[in-house]
């Protein structure tokens, strides 16, 4: 529960117990415990070596495990320091590094930390309490302890791998995993569910809503500290999953089967289903019935346990009433599931708004759990009503002994499960994942309960083989572990409550992202050498190395390199003008970098990029590097502060962020506190930022930035040089790697061109790609092989350069010719190069009489004026203006007169 | 002619009409589209093969088409588009998002047009849509995903290409180019735009990402080809239910083709402008002269039309002015003259026109200063004057400087025109000197 307090901001007070002692060589003093007071609480806790600790960290509900290795003050005995070791989360590790893991993590795993890039000494301030963590065999299983506060270290990890970790190094072990912890009441264990036919009947005719109304009246009556709150967004939930359920249990054919099969009506629990069923037309004199009755302890589960045996009910009625040991054995699971879901409902918290249709039940479980856990003798109990409204399978039920096995109706019982599970996986295909989880308990979870019924999981598991060797298979993995995997990966039904939480360990709450839909045709390959060399000239084409840009790139590696290494932060700036290969370069440096890092060569690193024109406005700057960075979407201020926050805080175990800002003139604001922030990040200390930005001007920094971001940005920077034209034959000849479709007079053309230009790389394979198409063009013959030759590039550059205002010229209508010269004639008369329609249109009737054309009215004059200025020949004042415009040439007259005596 | 006909014609010549009508207004009106592009065939190759290779290859291209107005940008767009679309892969997998800068003014709106056009929408379910920076992130998302092989082609035409370059900082065109020269879902963008200085327009990064082809097309038309066009425009097809009526009325545009007077307005037309539309519109001018009472069309007919078209817009209001509002614009005029085009005002004006008064002895024209100016304001609102600057708060009405909106020579015409204008009033206007 210290994490409330942490998040209220309680003050603590850190206090050294014991005498210290001084060490001479490192000059500190050496403390073998520490007590933490909170203000207004009476209660200490007391710090020892060697225990493990949470320390505050970036996310409140995660904060940092570690353990502790020394305790010591600094010289001048005023601060207070602790040696660490870490431990990884299974929310610090990077989702693809997870893979490696070959199965769902637990959700309290942690793992031994061994990376380099750590900073091992924190402030003692920022410990919030002790925890426990517990050190477990790498082929045993998770222990099933409830408490959330435990914590389970199998593996360590140093960045790149998981290894075993050696029990020694984690501290107190447990021998042996501990059996399930018992039951207030063990004998409930063996209970029968109490399935409620009528919460059956109503799953199957979809009648959600009032059976919504039924849940809530139930909650409010058994609980009454559940606040109302809470209550109706479970119920919510729980309305939405049942209806999903519904809509998927929806097959009458088993329904009927279902009916025909069950045999056992003489318990306790089925007794009460009895009752309920005579009422199974009124559900509002059941919820009365269930509000109206006392808040006892004995109530409870029963009037839970028909919700959430119904629950199950919706997902399979017939599974429901069949199998009453599975359930039984479910009754251990759902413990072990209950501190993982309170767990990780924080997590959650961030998931998506879809998920949280599902998850918002277990969310607003948590602190009713934790009131529970304090109020009540049976802290599981009140849990689970709550925790897993879809997940439990039933409550263990204090009043339904149930000794006798019915060999009989085990057997039916799995033979209506084998269908069922083949009905699932049919469903399964229009459902949503999480429906079916509760369908067939994977068998992993049999197992871990099975430990002292092994005669039915020995059925059990036969028959869980029988379905689930397919899917198996195709997983390809045998171990035990593996079956999560297996199960996530195919998708399976048979999902382990712990991976139903698994798939929102993720932090991107993303959608699926949108994406352009597929074709049906593949797209066709190029076919002859001229189509080929187009492919490999287009631009979007990755050239398998970067010719002409070895230095700069060199430069870049080794700055990158250098900084990721050392852990520091630093700027970069690189300039050049378009076409020259920057982006292009650093992202090849990059993929080198990473290359390097997956080898181990380097720490890892985190590459993350944005684009100033890929933005609407320069503070979306924060909310894409905070998404990319952790999948978190937040709006520009909040996003802000939240980077802010993770760049200045001692943080530890931090990856290096390499930032790619390209078009960094566009980040630019008015109290350029973008940039600043993007430059200033780089030198706190704990941040291991380097920035590359990217711009086109080489004094931008002189330019827009006002000092103190000038200042920031540093003075290292680099400056592409547009390509010469030697570089840019490289580019091309490089680019078409031996595919002979140029002549190589041809491409000294281009490459002079361009280079004399603008060396613009882009240009350069622009007009080669064109010139193939002018080639293959020209070819009589598609088939016959041919070779760009010199007239093809021409034509190309022709059709780039030229300026096409003479042409236009040329084919423009008698009267527009006419009304040029007119404008020629007015221009040279007044000497401005500037004059009025009037004055023009003076000239132009003049003119028309000179070619014995019948002059024109001012109306068409103007259309025809109109009609110049619309291409630009003309530039003109708005239309508005009538006779009074004013016009201008946007060519030169020499261009005019030029085209007009072409003619 | 048409009545000797009327009686063996198999349909009464009232529904030749309508039918000759329907057929013809529809050419004139529905801009339909060549089968065979004309004069044309290397633009339209060219974009043709462009684009194939785009839905084919999987080739990421962009283009634009740079036309004078009534060019046949469009026209061949459609043209290209519909040859296209006869390709089965083109059919099934050719996505194509249609924008106009006229319609999209910002890249917010252009944004969701897109998404809307790409239904992209559908995937987003009922989410609202967000923020112009989340529609970005989406779009840009959506295209990232793509690869060239497997995603289907999009195909962006941006009509009135120019106006797209207005928007802020560029961001729609640098993200289409930039996903156009990068390896990501295939698109070609295809610009239409009637400015010849459109690459000028773009950003330098937008220019650079550009890949710098243009389409030009540039009108060869000479005359013959014109009247040729104005013939073919006129005709009935083969098909015409009344064949009688049909061959009749081709062999009048025929006539009506090589007459001299028609010739020479159809010059004078082509002489302004060379395109299309014009031409159609003069045409349908003719063709509502056409009635059951008069069912050919005659020269004086295509004479008529032409006058309506050439017909000066601002001189045809002088017509409706009044005598003292006339008096004015031709005090106006004078002043003019005397002080070369410099503004003037009201008191200027009313003292060039008691000049004119002076002369005469009858009070015919003496007006109260309230009436001259409410005459006044109306040249003013019908903005046939216009005050030099528009901060008229300050200056009183009388001393506001003013322009002439109108040409001597239109003031002239309209004098001639103007019925029943006192001589003395039109020898005024002529007279160099008041």
């Amino acid at each position: 529960n210290m994490k409330y307090f942490s998040r209220l901001r309680v003050r603590r007070v850190y206090k050294w117990l014991g005498e210290p002692t001084f060490n001479r060589k490192l000059k500190t003093y050496e403390y073998g415990s520490l007590a933490i007071n909170v203000d207004g609480l009476p209660k200490t806790t007391i710090i020892n070596v060697g225990q493990h600790i949470l320390i505050e960290g970036d996310d409140e509900d995660h904060p940092y495990v570690a353990k502790v290795i020394r305790l010591f003050a600094d010289e001048s005995g005023k601060r207070k320091k602790v040696c660490v070791q870490w431990f990884v989360r299974v929310s610090e590790v990077p989702l693809n590094k997870l893979k490696q893991l070959g199965r769902e993590p637990h959700p309290q795993e942690i793992f031994f930390y061994q990376g380099r890039s750590c900073d091992d000494e924190v402030n003692a301030e920022s410990i919030l309490r002790p925890v426990q963590v517990v050190h477990v065999e790498a082929e045993a299983k998770f222990p099933v302890i409830k408490d959330e506060d435990t914590l389970f270290v199998k593996l360590s990890w140093d960045s790149k791998t998981f290894k075993v970790v050696d029990s020694s190094l984690v501290g107190p072990v447990l021998s042996t995993p501990p059996l399930p912890s018992p039951l207030p009441h063990p004998s409930s264990r063996r209970a029968l569910p109490t399935p409620d036919p009528l919460i059956m009947a109503r799953a199957c005719s979809g009648e959600v809503r009032r059976s919504r109304v039924c849940m809530s009246a139930g909650k409010v009556g058994s609980l009454e500290a559940e606040s109302l709150h809470s209550a109706t967004k479970l119920s919510a939930s729980k309305c939405l999953s049942a209806k999903r359920r519904s809509a998927s249990a929806r097959t009458p054919g088993v329904r009927k089967k279902l009916e025909l099969n069950s045999p056992e009506k003489t318990t306790q629990g089925d007794i009460q289903g009895q009752q309920l069923d005579e009422k199974l037309d009124s559900e509002m004199m059941l919820a009365q019935r269930l509000s109206s009755s006392p808040p006892r302890m004995e109530p409870l589960p029963h009037c839970l346990t028909p919700l959430r045996s119904g629950h199950r009910a919706l997902a399979s009625p017939l599974s429901h009433r069949l199998t009453p040991l599975r359930k039984s054995h479910r009754a251990d699971v759902v413990e072990a599931d209950v501190p993982n879901s309170s767990v990780l409902t924080p997590k959650r918290r961030n998931s998506t708004p879809r998920r949280n249709s599902t998850t918002r039940g277990q969310k607003a479980a948590t602190p009713s759990q934790k009131k529970e856990g304090r109020t009540s003798r049976e802290p599981a109990l009140a849990v689970l009503a709550e925790v897993d409204n879809e997940n439990s399978p039933m409550l263990p039920v204090a009043a339904t002994p149930r000794s006798s096995k019915r060999k009989s109706a085990q057997l039916v019982s799995l033979r209506i499960r084998k269908q069922l599970n083949l009905l699932d996986c049919q469903l399964y295909l229009n459902s949503d994942g999480e429906d079916e989880d509760e369908f067939v308990p994977s068998k992993k979870e049999l197992r871990s309960s099975s430990e002292d019924e092994e005669e039915e999981d020995e059925e059990l598991d036969s028959d869980e083989d029988v379905v689930s060797k397919k899917r198996r298979n195709a997983a390809g993995l045998r171990t035990p572990r593996s079956k999560q995997k297996s199960g996530s990966s195919a998708r399976t039904p048979r999902k382990t409550p712990n991976k139903r939480i698994t798939p929102s360990t993720p932090r991107t709450p993303r959608h699926a992202t949108p994406s352009i839909p597929s074709r049906s045709l593949p797209a066709r390959q190029p076919s002859n050498a001229l189509e080929e060399a187009r492919t490999r000239l287009h631009v979007s084409s990755v050239p398998e190395s970067l010719p002409c840009r070895e230095q700069e790139f060199q430069d870049i590696y080794s700055f990158v390199e250098s900084k990721v290494i050392d852990g520091t932060g630093g700027c970069m700036y690189i300039s050049g003008v378009p076409g020259t290969g920057k982006t292009a370069t650093v992202h090849e440096v990059m993929r080198c970098l990473q290359h390097a890092a997956e080898v181990d060569e380097i720490p890892s690193f985190t590459f993350i990029e944005i684009n100033g024109m890929k933005m609407t406005d320069p503070h979306q700057a924060y909310v894409q590097i905070l998404q990319k960075l952790t999948g978190q979407k937040a709006t520009a201020d909040h996003a802000a502060a939240l980077l802010e926050k993770r760049f200045s805080n001692p943080a530890p175990r931090k990856e290096s962020t390499v930032l790619l800002v390209d078009e960094l003139d566009l980040l630019w604001t008015r109290k350029q506190n973008v940039m600043y922030n993007l430059f200033d990040w780089p030198t706190r200390r704990h941040a291991r930022l380097v920035v590359l930005t990217i711009a086109n001007t080489m004094d931008l920094p002189e330019r827009i930035m006002i000092n103190r971001v000038a200042s920031r940005l540093g003075l290292t920077r680099m400056s592409f040089q547009p390509y010469t034209f030697k570089q840019l034959q490289q580019i091309i000849m490089s680019r078409l790697n031996k595919v002979k479709a140029f002549e190589e007079d041809a491409l000294q053309l281009v490459s002079r061109k361009v280079a004399a230009l603008s060396g613009d790389a882009r240009r350069c394979l622009d007009i080669c790609r064109r010139a193939t198409e002018i080639c293959e063009h020209s070819a009589a013959a598609p088939s016959t092989a041919r070779l760009v030759g010199m007239g093809h590039v021409m034509e190309a550059l022709n059709e780039m350069f030229s300026s096409t205002y003479v042409t236009a010229i040329k084919y423009a209508s008698v009267q527009e010719q006419l009304f040029l010269r007119a404008v020629i004639a007015e221009f040279r008369r007044r000497g401005l190069e500037e004059a009025t329609f009037q004055q023009v249109f003076v000239q132009h009737q003049a003119l028309c009489r000179v070619e014995g054309l019948q002059p024109i009215s001012v109306s068409e004059g103007l259309a025809v004026c109109q009609r110049l200025g619309a291409c630009r020949l003309l530039l003109l004042e708005s239309s508005r203006l009538g006779v009074l415009l004013r016009v201008r040439l946007n060519v030169s007259q020499d261009d005019v007169l030029y085209a007009l005596k072409a003619e | 002619m048409s009545k000797r006909k009327v009686k063996d014609s198999h349909l009464p010549v009232g529904e030749c009409i309508t039918e000759v009508q329907s057929i013809l207004r529809e050419r004139l009106c529905c801009n339909l589209h060549p089968d065979k592009p004309e004069e044309i065939e290397a633009q339209h190759k060219h974009l043709l093969e462009l684009l194939k290779r785009t839905v084919i290859h999987g080739e990421s291209n962009s283009v634009l088409i740079v036309a004078p107005r009534g060019a046949g940008k469009t026209m061949l767009l459609k043209c290209v588009l519909r040859d296209l679309l006869q390709e089965k892969e083109a059919e099934k997998s050719l996505l194509q998002v249609h924008l106009n800068g006229l319609l999209q003014t910002d890249d917010r709106i252009a944004l969701k047009e897109i998404t809307r056009q790409l239904h992209l929408e559908n995937v987003v379910g009922d989410k609202v849509f967000g923020s112009f920076a989340e529609n970005l992130a989406f779009l840009l998302e959506a295209l990232k995903k793509g690869d060239r092989s497997s995603s289907r082609p999009v195909l962006f035409i941006l009509d009135e290409f120019d106006l797209f370059a207005h928007h802020k900082n560029q961001t729609l065109l640098y993200n289409l180019f930039d996903v156009a020269q990068s390896a990501q879902a295939p698109i070609a963008v295809v610009g239409l735009t009637c400015r010849l200085d459109v690459l000028e327009l773009l950003e330098k990064r937008v220019k650079s990402r550009f890949s710098h082809r243009q389409i030009h097309l540039l009108s060869t038309l000479t005359f013959c080809q014109y009247v040729q066009r104005v013939q073919t425009q006129l005709s009935l097809p083969e098909n015409f239910p009344d064949k009688k009526f049909g061959q009749e009325w081709n062999k009048s545009i025929t006539t009506l083709c090589k007459d001299a007077s028609v010739e020479e307005v159809l010059r004078r037309h082509f002489n302004t402008s060379k395109d299309f539309r014009s031409m159609h519109a003069l045409l349908m001018l003719c063709l509502s002269r056409v009635s059951v009472s008069k069912p050919v069309l005659k020269p004086a007919d295509v004479l008529e039309a032409s006058k309506l078209r050439f017909a000066d817009a601002k001189g045809n209001m002088l017509h409706g002015l009044s005598i003292l509002e006339l008096c004015l614009i031709i005090a106006m005029k004078h002043l003019n003259d005397v002080y070369e085009d410099e503004p003037f005002n009201l008191q200027m004006v009313h003292n060039e026109f008691k000049k004119f008064l002076q002369r005469k002895s009858n009070s015919m024209y003496n007006f109260e200063q309230p009436v001259i100016m409410k005459a006044f304001e109306h040249l003013q609102q019908l903005e046939l004057i216009r005050p030099v600057d528009s901060s008229t708060a300050k200056i009183q009405k009388e001393y506001q400087l003013m322009r002439l909106m109108l040409n001597h020579s239109q003031i002239m015409e309209a004098l001639q025109k103007y019925p029943q204008c006192p001589t003395d009033v039109k020898q005024w206007a002529k007279s160099a000197f008041a």
